[in-house]
């Protein structure tokens, strides 16, 4: 059993160091991860230091991506952008997975009321078009990180909660669990010994998928001032100052866009190759 | 069939009913009333009393829930606070300029993306199919905003070909339509790739199939059968998409709006936001939800017909 594992492991990273997209996708992720836990390090100037009297100043030696209106290098507010981008899709993933698996499991392995219930909340919670249903809770409760947070994770929710639920449904009637439970064993053992870790690969190739949504998203609202509040650096800030500038300069909106678009473009990547290596029947087709 | 439309659309006033029921509790949920956001800080008890008794908020949840659903079903969503002008005739002049924006949008990339994605399925595995696979997956993990500002930077800033903000002369057709390029670019790029995407996946599988292999071997033509026969049939998951995407589309057009500063629905509801007009907001929110649900509905009804055997699955 456990050379078959093994097996299986190589045989999914063989798939996916194959597939030049792939790398390509977990080196920039790589990059990503690196330049959002060394950011310190990394950045030439303090991110949030004015200096009015090199305001708006090109790109140059001293400052890679040159200034903005306040003289504030861009090139450390790009660089610092990628830790508030993971500190927003982290705990945003890890929260919507947690419960999408608790509401997901009891709707396909508890009684059929309780599955109907559960659905309808969650086909509820998707039929609020995103970025409307995030500003009418920033109307109320005012913009911050942990609104951004809470919002995504209320509406991805349902993405997770519906797959593990098919899964568990199809699981649930397989013949080994018959003979689990046959045997006697309770619930909770079948629940978190056999379906859970089943369920755990689709869920791992999915969150890879969605991450690309969710940095988007951050920055969409941060773009539209409804989500990190200055002067903490993000991409989507760095494209909302952009934008008031856009006749002045470009390279506020360079600064916030090519690091987002190359992000969304290396998970999507990652998540793409990631499903095809860990899915047999899509292994055999390429 | 006629079964399975009644079962759908009962669901999806049940959604409908539990999202307004849903987004009420959550908003007496969350610390803060609306009535301090909307006065401010510096508002004399006095005067929020008289807002919150003109809004109805003194009265318990449950009574307010059914005094909103009453109003909602007689097309009265509350009055703006400050123009005093009922919600749904602000909201209704918006809408026009946010559904012709998303129908623009949809309509070039799905013209694009089916071509696309039949030029894909039968040039298979060539290099000029998999520079597409690439170019698609790229399309559809570019953020619209983004897209957005970058066209504007370029199209409008540096080289001055299009209008750079809003939604043209009400009175001059050609106006408008240049007014409507760049927004329903930035909007429809992603829905190029992934409609291409879809197609040639569909487009792939019928081309596999018994009667399309019968009408090739009857020695019909094969550019005929491919698109006499597989391409009517490969499209239908778009109409799918396309319903279930309307949420999407509807918070890309959010984004749009704001960067061309055009008039609609996303415009109102910020525009609204920061002049704290909360009435406006929840009425926007509440229609643009409204909507979502009323086109997946429509997308599954569709499906279903075209489909049978996905009518008896529910």
């Amino acid at each position: 059993m456990i050379m078959k594992q093994n097996n299986e492991l190589q045989l999914i990273i063989k798939h996916f160091f194959r597939n030049i997209l792939g790398v390509a996708g977990f080196l920039i992720v790589m990059l990503m991860v690196l330049s959002a836990i060394f950011a310190d390090f990394i950045v030439p100037y303090d991110p949030i230091a004015l200096n009015i009297k090199e305001r708006l100043q090109g790109p140059s030696f001293s400052h890679l991506l040159g200034t903005d209106q306040l003289g504030r290098d861009i090139f450390s507010r790009m660089v610092m952008g990628s830790r508030v981008a993971l500190q927003v899709a982290l705990p945003t993933v890890f929260g919507a997975v947690s419960i999408g698996f608790v509401l997901g499991m009891i709707a396909g392995f508890g009684p059929k009321w309780l599955d109907n219930a559960i659905i309808l909340l969650l086909d509820t919670l998707r039929s609020f078009p995103t970025v409307m249903f995030a500003l009418a809770v920033v109307a109320l409760v005012g913009p911050s990180l942990e609104t951004v947070i809470f919002i995504i994770i209320v509406t991805s929710i349902p993405t997770y909660g519906r797959v593990v639920r098919t899964q568990t449904l199809s699981i649930k009637s397989s013949e080994f669990i018959l003979a689990e439970k046959s045997m006697g064993s309770s619930t909770a053992r079948i629940l978190l010994v056999h379906i859970l870790p089943n369920i755990f690969g689709p869920i791992a190739v999915l969150s890879a998928m969605e991450i690309p949504t969710i940095i988007g998203l951050e920055a969409g609202l941060s773009f539209l001032g409804m989500g990190v509040r200055p002067p903490t650096p993000s991409w989507g800030s760095l494209l909302n100052e952009g934008y008031t500038l856009i006749r002045n300069t470009p390279w506020l909106l360079i600064a916030g866009g090519v690091p987002l678009i190359i992000t969304t473009l290396g998970f999507t990547f990652l998540g793409e190759t990631l499903r095809d290596a860990v899915d047999p029947k899509l292994r055999k087709r390429n | 069939m006629l079964g399975y439309i009644i079962k759908r659309l009962s669901l999806a006033v049940l959604i409908i009913v539990f999202a307004i029921t849903l987004l009420f509790v959550m908003i007496h949920s969350i610390p803060g009333d609306p009535v301090s956001t909307m006065l401010g800080p510096r508002a004399t008890p006095e005067l929020k009393a008289s807002l919150e008794e003109r809004m109805g908020l003194n009265e318990p949840l449950p009574v307010q829930i059914a005094y909103f659903f009453t109003n909602a079903i007689t097309g009265n969503l509350g009055t703006d606070v400050f123009t005093n002008r009922p919600v749904t005739s602000i909201i209704g002049e918006q809408l026009s300029y946010t559904l012709m924006l998303i129908f623009a949008s949809i309509s070039w990339s799905a013209l694009l993306g089916i071509f696309l994605g039949c030029y894909s399925a039968i040039k298979r595995n060539t290099i000029s199919d998999k520079i597409l696979a690439v170019l698609s997956v790229s399309f559809i993990a570019t953020p619209s905003f983004v897209v957005s500002l970058y066209s504007l930077l370029f199209f409008s800033v540096y080289l001055g070909w299009l209008p750079a903000i809003g939604a043209g002369d009400s009175d001059d057709l050609w106006d408008q339509l240049i007014h409507l390029v760049l927004p329903a670019f930035s909007i429809g790029l992603s829905w190029v790739g992934y409609i291409a995407r879809l197609v040639r996946a569909s487009m792939l599988e019928i081309m596999s199939e018994n009667h399309i292999r019968t009408a090739r071997a009857f020695g019909l033509p094969r550019r005929w059968v491919i698109y006499r026969y597989a391409l009517r049939l490969a499209i239908l998951p778009t109409i799918t998409v396309i319903g279930v995407g309307m949420g999407f589309l509807l918070s890309a057009a959010v984004f749009a709006e704001i960067v061309f500063s055009r008039p609609g629905l996303g415009k109102l509801v910020i525009d609204s936001i920061t002049t704290r007009n909360y009435p406006v907001v929840m009425g926007s929110v509440l229609l643009s939800t409204i909507i979502f649900v009323v086109s997946t509905t429509l997308s599954d009804i569709i499906n279903a017909m075209l489909d049978p055997r996905i009518g008896r699955q529910l």
